[in-house]
């Protein structure tokens, strides 16, 4: 198959789907002139014109606002932020707004918008531009979530995501943009990844880990080290979407290997991680062979230093750390 | 408060001890660190150092007698505190662990709570089987939700388990070889340490204990003896058990003509005599030609582990040595990094030491291959049984002088039969023969150890 990079088979879903449906626009700051912040959108403006690609002020309420608004009257908008960690200017727009319109209306206006960009640590640019912010907006009731880890999830769950009714919120990884994966080819027929459906990444019998987004590539890593140094066949699940969540493949793996160990970047707090977690002894109790262990962010703000930031993160030393403790 | 001294686990494979001697007295004042007891383990017999002072009011345990890991040998008090009443049960005697929460009637179902009148002694008496540590009266057991559950649905009395999970829990691998009828899997004495933690779980699925070979017993008549096992013979009997009945064996022998090793090693020992004063024996040149060969043929250097067959970094030696009453193999460690010099002191020093019986248990670690040598009993060749979780043992014979042919006349020669018994699920014929050829290789032509 042949082999995009991440940031790439974005793109080229956004291509795609403004060729399909006329009423899709992408927006965002410096999504146009200057081609993306992370060149996403490069080439796109130069494509389908002003119309169609439009640079917003810095001004995340003003542009999320109107993009929901643009929604509700059959627009179907993709905003980029360009971090996720700016969402807080905008949370009445992305909270009570979008979340809500739907429910509030009786079912008369929806609101089919994408919000897409960057959610991740791990590149030093501090507590305020490393948020992850995927548990917090999963838990309002009216929006959906998903992570992908790789570049054909990310084409296949954006494309998906830009035909859904309600709005969905794609977390991006700046460190995942520049990696590269397999894609099917357009011409053997459109690449959907449907939301709500977990990806078994690598089969295991010994060990659950269940991540999203970059923790996926993290937790393969520590994989291989498990199984070539210590004999452990650990079974890696990626959520890909966060909500809806896929609750039975959660409770499949768990299982068949009797024991898990979640893999989440997001705060240990009331994250993604400490939901699954609940799921999995209210629904699996009897099948635990061992207690649920957690990899996540270490409950503080993002650290500046790399060196100490890449500790703080979920990385492989981490995670067979605790699988080990499993043993 | 009273403080209960207990039983310490000193190895790997110790599950229980016999106090040999006592060092205190019943009233002895104790300070931290002072030497209260002596205690034979399966490996040796090891001081043992109070944690706590205060003054020694009772000894539950006499010596000769046998306790399970974690069993109260004796009582301490504090200054100026009261023994307890006659009779009364010592510190905490209804739990080797502190035990966070009283449980009620419920914790007490099916036991019975320690009688005034029952003395203490017997909660820790020895029994016939090797002491489990089960959780006494009370005293919460902790299992997985899924050991409970497959213990619910297959009848399995979860109390009667010996967890190997993480702190003692049983897991379902316990459960399933309980149901199984065997005992309670018991993590193998490693020779392999960097292996046992990870690899716990594998070993156990993949190697249940064998069940205990159902009696076929002895008729002992009267003026027979019957000798009590030792704790070293009960682990020789369990280990070996294990590897005979769960390693396919193979084994290959070959023979190699000593004449240019022996003119060597008299050459070198005449030379030993006026620099280190230290005489080489024909056992350290084949130690060091099996270090040579596990690094050239590093897949014998290596171990079964249920999944995947893990080939180790250092080569470690076991050595086994006949000691009193049965035999033990301590281990050149990291052998590959030492000259000829150290290892035959090495070898000097763990076998006396061995034979006082005051190897320390780290002294059994780190072991990847076995040497066994019975050439100095004049046995000419043998098939010894593997040294698990290892994957080889070689066994040595004596160097016999008998007629061989030489460019096709018979002559008088020096013949040296070494085997190697291997594991086949991780060693295959051909690779075996390449290792035995090269310790072979390396003894006809004793100066490549050398250099």
């Amino acid at each position: 198959m042949r082999e995009l990079l991440y940031r790439h088979a974005i793109r080229e879903a956004l291509d795609e789907e403004l060729a399909r449906d006329d009423k899709v626009v992408v927006m965002g700051e410096e999504v146009a002139q200057y081609n993306g912040a992370y060149k996403v959108t490069e080439g796109l403006w130069d494509k389908w014109g002003s119309k169609r690609i439009v640079d917003t002020p810095i001004s995340e309420a003003g542009f999320i606002g109107m993009g929901i608004g643009a929604s509700m009257l059959g627009v179907r908008p993709v905003m980029e932020l360009m971090f996720w960690s700016f969402h807080s200017v905008a949370f009445d727009q992305l909270v009570n707004n979008a979340a809500c319109v739907r429910y509030m209306s009786g079912g008369l206006c929806n609101v089919p918008i994408v919000m897409r960009g960057p959610a991740n640590g791990g590149t030093a640019v501090g507590a305020t531009h490393s948020h992850c912010p995927e548990g917090l907006f999963a838990a309002f009731p009216g929006l959906k979530v998903c992570a992908p880890a790789t570049p054909a999830d990310a084409k296949g769950l954006m494309k998906t995501a830009i035909r859904d009714n309600d709005p969905v919120y794609i977390m991006e990884n700046t460190l995942l943009y520049g990696t590269k994966g397999p894609v099917p080819d357009p011409a053997d027929g459109d690449h959907l990844v449907p939301l709500g459906k977990a990806d078994i990444k690598r089969e295991g019998t010994d060990v659950s880990l269940i991540a999203h987004g970059r923790s996926v590539i993290r937790s393969l890593e520590a994989a291989e080290t498990l199984q070539a140094e210590h004999g452990i066949n650990c079974e890696v699940l990626d959520l890909r979407s966060i909500r809806p969540l896929d609750q039975q493949a959660i409770l499949d793996t768990v299982m068949k290997t009797n024991r898990v160990v979640l893999v989440d970047e997001s705060k240990p707090f009331s994250g993604v991680s400490a939901t699954i977690a609940t799921l999995i002894q209210e629904h699996a109790f009897d099948y635990l062979d061992a207690p649920v262990k957690r990899v996540c962010a270490l409950d503080a703000p993002a650290i500046y230093s790399p060196y100490v930031e890449d500790e703080q993160l979920p990385n492989p030393r981490r995670i067979i750390e605790q699988v080990l403790t499993l043993a | 408060m009273p403080t209960n001294i207990e039983m310490p686990k000193l190895s790997d494979t110790m599950t229980e001890g016999t106090l040999v001697k006592w060092n205190k007295q019943v009233g002895d004042t104790i300070e931290i660190g002072d030497v209260i007891a002596e205690v034979e383990t399966d490996k040796a017999t090891m001081e043992m150092e109070a944690f706590d002072e205060g003054t020694l009011s009772d000894i539950l345990v006499q010596a000769g007698e046998k306790a399970a890991v974690g069993a109260t040998l004796g009582v301490l008090l504090e200054d100026g505190e009261e023994a307890p009443a006659p009779g009364s049960a010592p510190a905490a005697i209804s739990a080797p662990e502190s035990q966070p929460f009283a449980e009620g009637a419920e914790g007490a179902e099916g036991t019975e709570a320690p009688e005034v009148s029952q003395p203490a002694a017997e909660l820790v008496a020895p029994t016939s089987t090797p002491a489990l540590h089960q959780a006494g009266p009370g005293e919460r057991i902790k299992a997985s939700p899924l050991a409970r559950k497959i213990a619910d649905s297959k009848g399995v009395d979860i109390a009667a388990i010996q967890g190997s999970g993480p702190g003692g829990r049983i897991v379902k691998a316990d459960v399933e070889a309980a149901a199984e009828g065997g005992s309670a899997p018991s993590r193998l004495a490693s020779a392999a340490t960097a292996l046992a933690a990870s690899a716990k779980a594998q070993v156990v699925q993949s190697t249940p204990a064998p069940v205990a070979a159902a009696a076929i017993n002895p008729v002992v008549a009267a003026g027979d003896q019957t000798i009590e096992l030792s704790s070293m013979r009960r682990i020789i009997a369990d280990r070996l058990l294990t590897s005979k009945t769960t390693i396919p064996h193979f084994y290959l022998h070959v023979e190699c003509d000593t004449a240019p090793l022996m003119t060597l090693r008299k050459q070198i020992n005449a030379q030993a005599e006026q620099t280190h004063g230290n005489k080489y024996s024909i056992n350290d040149f084949v130690l060091k030609s099996v270090i040579n060969a596990a690094q050239a043929v590093p897949e014998i250097n290596a171990s079964f582990n249920g999944d995947s067959v893990v080939q180790f970094a250092k080569v470690g030696v076991s050595i086994a040595v006949a000691v009193d009453d049965g035999l033990v193999t301590p281990v050149i460690k990291d052998a590959a990094s030492k000259s000829m010099l150290q290892i035959s002191q090495e070898v000097k020093d763990l076998a006396v030491r061995a034979r006082d019986k005051k190897l320390m248990p780290n002294e059994f670690d780190g072991g990847t291959v076995t040497v066994s040598n019975l050439g100095a009993w004049g046995i000419e060749s043998f098939d010894a049984i593997i040294n698990p979780p290892q994957a080889a043992i070689l066994s040595v014979g004596a160097i016999i002088e008998k007629p061989v042919v030489k460019d096709g006349q018979i002559v008088a020669g020096m013949r040296m039969n070494i085997g190697l018994s291997c594991d086949h699920r991780v060693v295959d014929g051909a690779v075996g023969a390449r290792f035995l050829n090269e310790v072979k290789k390396l003894i006809e032509n004793p100066a490549l150890m050398l250099v």
